[in-house]
């Protein structure tokens, strides 16, 4: 960790600090809904959408911090915000 | 590849300029970043031309202000280039935010500091209050006396630097030393490009993907300083393997004179005639070479009379200081430079500091000397001396004074 | 150790034949200092520059206050500005005039001191069409070192002559600056 003057000399460092248990709501995907348009993953500010082959699959819940932006964005209403177990 | 000026040694009529220019010729760096600032501009000039004239295979950096100037050498510094900059008094001032960050991001690199006077009033001479004012700034402090040693400490700078990972500041004296021409001898090209040999950085950008500048709070930050204190201590280390390796390479044509190659090579301290004095004066910078003048001069009178001039400010050498002042009867601290409202100038806190450190307890007299250039000359010394001969013998005199001050001044104190 | 004062005007080339002094005494493998006073420059205004030279290593990095020789290039300045300034009466001054040793003493009244002139502008203005003083004067002026300290040799400054100016001027006006050399040498009037 005491690298000289604070260097970091490895890359992708910010994967290892999780976020996700700063949520209060949690996206939930309605897959019967979504139309894979992708405009969540172009707004989201944390990149916590996953797609694979070209699909919206979910979301990575380590990092997602409950904003929501991609539920507000959706136009098909295809993702729920829902509040997290206390 | 750069073009081979000198083949040889050689002996030649420089300015304190035109040496340090001819240092960063030889030393060949990566990355030349600077602004113009009077009495430092001549050293950028020079140096340009050796860029346009392909002397040099550096990249010179023509900034729009000091602080973007220092700003690239740090970042080219972490990007594994060897980057070096110049600057002056106001100049200095303005890169005091990155001087801290260039440190902090332990970032080698040498920065020719050309010594001039803060405003205001503006004035563009010598005194040392830009220096000191970057004193807790982290960074490596040297003090050349004469072009000669501007030259040498500035090629042996570049590997304390890179030793320790801390940034070096190498001063000469505005004017006095930069302006005046004055005879310096020069290695060979090769043998300074052999010496400095390539800069290897663990963390260059260049080579892997690293996070240079990462933030660091409370939990943290505090461990940084405390290794950038570590660092400090290596330096010590550092300069004496630097300085053996010079030392080496001065005598290996066997053309240079023993006390030749003694003032060449870096050192913390330069004791002068110091063993039996019994007035001992400490200064740096040109002064003093002045004052060792006065005192061959007194010494033919046989008054007992010697000097420890201080090369390297930061880190301060409180050791060697205290066993060089300890037999004195009593000591003159000649500082160029303020601390309006504390007890005297920067270095004689820091003599103060080392002799209580040693438990010693002795006469001291402060004088604050050349701010804005004025002149210190052999009459000068000769009045620094007279106090100390005088308090020796009892009589009252100042803690503090200012030397050469005007006298039509000095008249409207009486009234 | 000799101290040296030139006084000039900007632009008469005093803090270049300076230069050229000091490279030569280095290039002799003594040692020499060349120091102009800086300020404000300004083209015609007085302006004075400083050499010391030396056999031995210099360490004095201080103004010259009390110089050994004064050495004065424009004969207008004897009126303006207190040459003997800081100089003690074993001094030597070298003065551009078409006056003699004599007549200088008597006219400005100096006492003791010793005073070498040179009809400098002549020389200049016969051998480089202009009055630039600064370069026989300099022929003066090391004639006067070379019998006191046997540094530099007038060769020597000669080549240094050379080096500065050979890439700058014609072949025509560098040799009539070394001509001027020579004769500032040979023509100095002593008393």
């Amino acid at each position: 960790m005491w690298e000289l003057g604070a260097v970091i000399p490895y890359p992708g460092n910010s994967e290892e600090y999780k976020t996700g248990n700063w949520r209060t709501f949690k996206p939930v995907l309605h897959t019967d809904k979504c139309i894979n348009c992708m405009i969540c993953f172009m707004v989201c500010p944390d990149s916590c959408i996953i797609v694979e082959n070209g699909k919206m699959i979910g979301f990575d819940y380590d990092h997602c911090k409950g904003c929501g932006l991609c539920a507000y964005e959706c136009p098909k209403d295809a993702i729920e915000m829902i509040k997290e177990r206390g | 590849m750069a073009i081979i000026l000198f083949k040889n040694r050689t002996v030649r009529p420089l300015t304190g300029n035109f040496a340090v220019s001819e240092a960063m010729r030889q030393i060949n760096p990566d990355v030349v970043a600077a602004y113009p600032i009077t009495p430092q501009t001549e050293i950028m000039q020079i140096f340009s031309s050796f860029v346009s004239n392909g002397y040099v295979d550096s990249e010179l950096i023509t900034a729009e202000s000091e602080h973007s100037a220092l700003s690239a050498c740090v970042g080219a510094a972490v990007s594994g280039a060897r980057a070096m900059t110049a600057t002056a008094g106001p100049g200095l001032a303005l890169m005091w935010e990155i001087l801290g960050i260039a440190s902090g991001m332990r970032a080698p690199m040498v920065l020719q500091l050309v010594n001039r006077a803060l405003s205001a009033p503006i004035n563009i001479h010598c005194d040392h209050s830009d220096a000191m004012g970057a004193r807790d700034q982290g960074w490596i402090q040297v003090f050349a006396e004469d072009a000669q040693e501007a030259y040498d400490h500035l090629i042996q700078s570049v590997k304390v630097a890179e030793k320790v990972y801390l940034p070096v500041m190498s001063c000469m004296d505005g004017f006095i030393v930069s302006h005046a021409i004055d005879r310096v001898s020069l290695l060979a090209d090769e043998e300074v490009r052999e010496f400095v040999g390539e800069y290897k950085y663990p963390y260059s950008m260049l080579s892997k993907t690293v996070t240079h500048g990462a933030i660091a709070m409370t939990d943290s930050y505090f461990e940084f300083k405390h290794q950038q204190r570590l660092a400090m201590d290596e330096v010590k280390k550092a300069v004496e393997e630097v300085s053996k390796e010079y030392k080496e390479l001065l005598e290996s044509q066997g053309n240079l004179k023993d006390w030749e190659i003694e003032k060449r090579v870096l050192k913390f301290v330069e004791p002068y005639k110091i063993e039996d004095a019994e007035i001992v004066l400490v200064a740096m910078g040109s002064a003093a070479g002045t004052i060792k003048y006065v005192i061959d001069k007194l010494r033919e009178e046989g008054k007992k009379v010697g000097l420890l001039k201080i090369k390297i400010f930061r880190p301060f050498p409180y050791e060697e200081v205290s066993k060089y002042l300890e037999n004195a009867k009593i000591l003159g601290i000649l500082d160029r430079a303020e601390t309006f409202g504390g007890k005297g100038g920067p270095l004689l806190s820091e003599i103060i500091t080392a002799l209580y450190l040693k438990g010693i307890h002795k006469p001291i007299r402060n004088f604050i000397y050349g701010l804005g250039g004025r002149d210190f000359n052999i009459n000068h010394v000769k009045e620094v001396i007279n106090t100390l001969e005088r308090t020796l013998k009892g009589e009252n005199t100042p803690f503090l004074s200012y030397i050469n001050l005007r006298k039509d001044y000095l008249d409207t104190l009486q009234k | 150790m000799i101290e040296i004062r030139w006084h000039g005007r900007g632009g008469q080339g005093a803090v270049t034949a300076s230069k050229i002094l000091s490279s030569a005494v280095i290039a002799e493998g003594s040692y020499s200092q060349s120091n102009p006073d800086y300020g404000a420059e300004r083209s015609g205004a007085p302006l004075k520059t400083y050499n010391r030279v030396s056999k031995k290593p210099l360490t004095l990095h201080c103004m010259v206050t009390n110089p050994n020789i004064v050495i004065v290039i424009d004969p207008t300045l004897l009126d303006e500005v207190d040459i003997l300034e800081g100089t003690d009466e074993n001094a030597i001054l070298i003065i551009n005039t078409s006056m003699t040793p004599k007549e200088i003493r008597e006219k400005y009244n100096i006492q003791g001191r010793k005073i070498y002139t040179l009809n400098a502008t002549n020389i200049a203005l016969e051998e480089i069409k202009r009055p630039a003083t600064n370069i026989p004067m300099l022929g003066a002026l090391v004639r006067v070192l070379y019998e006191l300290e046997g540094i530099p040799k007038l060769e020597t400054v000669e080549q240094e002559v050379i080096d500065t100016f050979g890439q700058k001027l014609s072949k025509e006006i560098l040799e009539g600056n070394l001509r001027a050399l020579k004769r500032g040498y040979s023509e100095i009037i002593s008393e």
